[in-house]
């Protein structure tokens, strides 16, 4: 089995001052007072601003494209079509790059086709943004319109890329057991075809870049990159023929990623290449309308499912056939949503027999990426909804049909027999029973479920239930970088991201811990490709624990540097020595002490022993090919107004085990806000298309997210019952634990509340029409 | 940046934070575009650029509106504050404390809509109710917290501001 490289010495985390405390965060003072650094408040001399001409149809040809009169409008600097690029690539995957998907890829502008609407076709650069926008409608497109294909089951119509004979981009199985015969010796089988909707991670900030050629450094740098800035700038040096060390990606603060931010979009290669065309610094900020059709989306899939089960609930198998919409072309993330949903379909539960065919197919609808638990979330919530069925149908409780089948902790580590990401699906560690049974004792689920149950009210009272299990610290690897200068100034460096998450503050709190100094005192940086050569970044919940770790074995090395100076200092050997709130001192005579800056002093070139080495910074990349599994359960309690078909969620519960938090509050901030975003998955946010392929949720008041009045009171408790085996912190992460389960629960709770109707709920989002129709044919009945 | 002058452009004065300000804008132009751009006050964020998200709220006459669907000549001879009126130097705000202590913030983004739409209310209801605050943040968007630590850091700013 794969595992991570190196033992790990195990801190004593309640001795250590840093980790587990609450502390306010680094980074919320400049936040609070409008100080922070957010792309569109950078500006550089002598500025140029970009606008993206994007397609109105959802396929066609463009036969002609004329922008002689666009460039004599005032302000215009230049225009770029496909024709302008030179010698230009299309865009690679990041993950999983198989060769098979390479017609499918995206160019940076589209080469004579266009696939859906908001397909870049012309980048506009011009004095001022407001000039760049003006010149979009004078810019004169000849389209020749194609057949549209918006239904990723449609098998017939006409292909998208040139290069592949129909529009399923991949087709591939996972399996493990023999599904054939569980069928077999099914005793009752359920089926379910379950649909999750099109959503996104709309961060509130829109993505934007500056780019600019320094020629002093000669050197292109570019401000707006986030979440894989190392990754990127190597896309970006093979996109232009460049050298990566003549390339500085910088991250600014950045207004949420949630797993959309931060990829290489056509964007992120068309404002350097303006930039170096030009010789001056070009931005672009994107609007929202953009944002919405030309981020990535997520979540579009359908599972058929099929569950074989014996009388007594036990499952014996399951068979899903899914298919992922995956929009006009596939992007960074290749295939690795299904991937990741064939891959943790089976979740917390032991699932003998397993075969899911999985079907990527391309449609004329802005291409589909990850959002926050990509995959999970929606395999979660069809797998929950599948097994209440299942209960409904053999009249067992939805507790016990979860407890009978859940994977018991003596099962662990558990192999799954699936696999994603390069690597087998293995949990590491989790009691998965006694995080449902909290999650039921928390709610107070067996007490009030029949008491809230009113035949007689207009309202009607669901409770519903998600288990889920939750991939986490992503490897291969991350790096920190610990310097202490001649005064005494910690800094830590990274490579990976602050999308929001707060890192500064958890990297800070782990260095701390081990230098015993306040964390306030540590300046993290992070999200310069100049800062450490090697870097991976922020996504899959990986942040805090790979970089963590990092940065947990850089403070040791330097701290052992420090002891081994101020034991020569003070004439002493180094095992009698130790670190108190930030000096050096004597174990048995603690009076004796030297101040952190003092020996920072003795470190420096002058003043070192000629017998050691001088200077206080290391690096240290911690390496680990094995993902770290968080896991938890949900209950959603909602009411029905049967009347009005309104939905109201009234009370989220959320248990889970991340292993060790380092900061609680943090942690818990995570959790609400997955939670809360799940939630607006689940019954507010969709992309809607109408037949023609146009996008028709353009705008924040078509496409919903939550707000206050929408969102109820969330209770949650971390269990600390399954520490990580696989970093020297022992943590999982955490980013993705509050939305894993929740369209599920909510799924679960409206099919609870609809009583006898309730078994029609097959889709999210669960909307007051989609109620309507499910309560029709028994008002049918009624009336 | 600033905008070319047209012949479209007004002269308009202003002030902004307590400070008076006389330029020549475009009639076109947005008040928050003119914040940011034209006086390079940047505190104030603009989310969604239609009026519904909230990052962009500014106190205009000592109301709370969206600096994103208003224009900047509609500023003329009328006074704005922005989020960076609310600290004096490093001293914090209480709201401003009350939302650091109690985690109200991650990415940042919308953090100075919310906290000026907090002013307003708390200066017309010193003491509202989980109800109250839920209903008068209704048209401010986070989409990072999942608001329950923004509803607790508005109640401890209620409970700051009484003590004062």
């Amino acid at each position: 089995m794969v595992s991570c490289l190196g033992q790990h010495n195990y801190m004593k985390i309640e001795h250590s001052k840093g980790i587990g405390e609450s502390i306010k965060r680094l980074e919320d003072k400049r936040f609070l007072q409008g100080q922070g650094h957010y792309i569109d408040d950078l500006q550089l001399p002598d500025m140029l601003h970009a606008a993206v001409l994007r397609s109105p149809y959802a396929h066609a040809t463009i036969t002609n494209i004329d922008v002689d009169f666009a460039l004599e409008q005032p302000g215009v600097v230049t225009i770029l079509t496909f024709a302008d690029l030179h010698s230009v690539k299309p865009i690679p995957i990041r993950l999983n790059p198989y060769g098979s998907l390479e017609p499918f890829l995206q160019y940076p502008l589209a080469n004579k086709r266009v696939r859906y609407v908001g397909d870049p076709v012309a980048l506009i650069i011009a004095h001022s943004r407001y000039q760049a926008e003006d010149v979009l409608d004078n810019i004169v497109v000849q389209y020749d319109p194609l057949p549209v294909n918006i239904d990723a089951e449609d098998k017939v119509s006409c292909p998208l890329h040139h290069d592949a004979k129909d529009n399923v981009a991949s087709n591939f199985v996972q399996q493990k057991g023999d599904v054939v015969e569980a069928f077999n010796k099914a005793e009752h089988i359920t089926k379910l075809r379950f649909t999750s909707g099109r959503h996104s991670g709309v961060p509130l900030e829109t993505r934007g870049l500056i780019a600019n050629y320094d020629a002093t450094q000669e050197k292109l740098k570019v401000w707006g990159p986030t979440k894989v800035t190392h990754f990127n700038r190597g896309v970006l040096a093979h996109m232009l023929e460049m050298e990566e060390h003549t390339i500085e990606m910088i991250e600014p603060d950045v207004g949420g990623g949630f797993g959309v931010r931060g990829e290489f979009y056509p964007e992120d290669y068309l404002i350097p290449y303006a930039a170096l065309m030009l010789k001056r610094p070009v931005k672009w900020i994107e609007d929202r309308l953009e944002n919405l059709m030309a981020c990535n989306h997520s979540r579009e899939q359908i599972y058929e499912m099929e569950m074989a089960l014996k009388k007594d609930g036990t499952i014996l198998g399951i068979k899903v056939l899914l298919s992922n919409d995956q929009g006009g072309y596939i992007r960074t993330h290749g295939i690795i949503v299904p991937e990741l949903s064939a891959a943790i379909f089976p979740g917390p539960y032991r699932i003998p027999n397993y075969r899911c065919e999985v079907r990527s197919v391309l449609t004329n609808k802005t291409p589909a990426g990850t959002y926050r638990a990509p995959g999970r979330y929606e395999c979660n919530s069809s797998r929950e909804r599948l097994l209440d069925l299942a209960a409904s149908e053999l009249m067992i409780d939805p507790v016990k049909i979860r407890s009978m089948n859940l994977i018991q902790p003596e099962d662990m580590p558990y192999e799954v027999g699936t696999e994603s990401l390069g690597e087998n699906i293995v949990y590491d560690s989790g009691d998965y029973p006694f995080a449902l049974q909290e999650v039921v004792r928390l709610s107070k689920y067996e007490e009030n479920r029949h008491v809230d149950h009113d035949n007689l009210s207009n309202k009607k009272v669901g409770y519903g239930i998600a288990c889920f299990v939750e991939k986490t610290g992503l490897g291969p690897f991350e790096g920190a970088r610990i310097e202490i200068d001649q005064t005494g100034a910690i800094t830590v460096s990274t490579g990976a991201a602050n999308v929001g998450q707060g890192l500064e503050t958890t990297l800070a709190q782990i260095a701390s811990s081990v230098l015993t100094v306040s964390p306030d005192s540590i300046q993290v940086l992070h999200g310069d490709t100049d800062l450490i050569p090697y870097g991976v970044g922020s996504f899959a919940s990986r942040a805090t624990v790979m970089a963590g770790s990092a940065v947990y074995y850089a403070a040791q090395k330097i701290r052992k540097k420090l002891l081994k100076i101020a034991a020569h200092t003070m004439n002493c050997q180094v095992e009698q020595l130790i670190i108190s709130d930030g000096d050096i001192c004597m174990i048995d005579h603690q009076d004796k002490r030297l101040t952190l800056t003092q020996v920072a002093q003795q470190s420096s070139p002058r003043n070192c022993p000629p017998d050691i080495e001088p200077g206080l910074d290391f690096t240290h990349y911690f390496r680990c090919n094995q993902m770290t599994f968080a896991h938890g359960a949900t209950i959603v309690k909602v009411e029905i107004d049967i009347t009005t078909c309104a939905i109201v969620p009234k009370h989220v519960w959320i248990v889970y085990d991340i292993g060790k938090a380092i900061n609680p509050q943090m942690v818990k901030g995570q959790i609400e806000g997955g939670a809360v975003q799940g939630l607006g998955g689940a019954l507010l946010e969709e992309f809607n298309y109408d037949p023609s392929g146009q996008l028709t949720s353009g705008s924040f008041v078509d496409y919903l997210l939550p707000t206050t009045t929408e969102t109820p009171l969330l209770e949650s408790k971390r269990l600390d019952r399954s520490p990580s085996t696989l970093n020297p912190i022992q943590v999982k992460g955490a980013g993705e634990c509050g939305i894993a389960g929740i369209g599920g629960a909510l799924a679960n709770a409206v099919a609870d509340a609809l009583g006898d109707s309730g078994n029609n709920v097959n889709v999210l989002p669960i909307t007051p029409e989609k109620v309507w129709q499910w309560l029709m044919p028994m008002q049918d009945k009624t009336n | 940046m600033v905008q070319e002058a047209t012949d479209n452009s007004r002269l308009i004065k202003l002030t902004v934070n307590g400070i008076e300000y006389e330029r020549k804008v475009e009639t076109r132009v947005t008040l928050v575009d003119f914040i940011r751009n034209e006086l390079g006050i940047t505190g104030t964020h603009v989310g969604c650029e239609h009026g519904v998200c909230g990052a962009c709220t500014v106190m205009f006459d000592g109301q709370p509106v969206r600096s994103c669907i208003m224009l900047a000549v509609q500023a003329d001879s009328h006074s704005v504050q922005t989020v960076e009126s609310m600290s004096s130097g490093d001293q914090l705000h209480p709201i401003q404390q009350a939302f650091w202590e109690n985690f109200g913030l991650q990415c940042g983004f919308c953090t100075p809509g919310f906290l000026l739409t907090v002013q307003d209310l708390l200066s017309r209801n010193p003491n509202p109710t989980d109800t109250e605050i839920r209903e008068e943040l209704s048209g401010n968007i986070c989409r990072c917290t999942g608001y329950q630590s923004i509803i607790a850091a508005v109640k401890q700013a209620a409970i700051y501001m009484r003590q004062e």
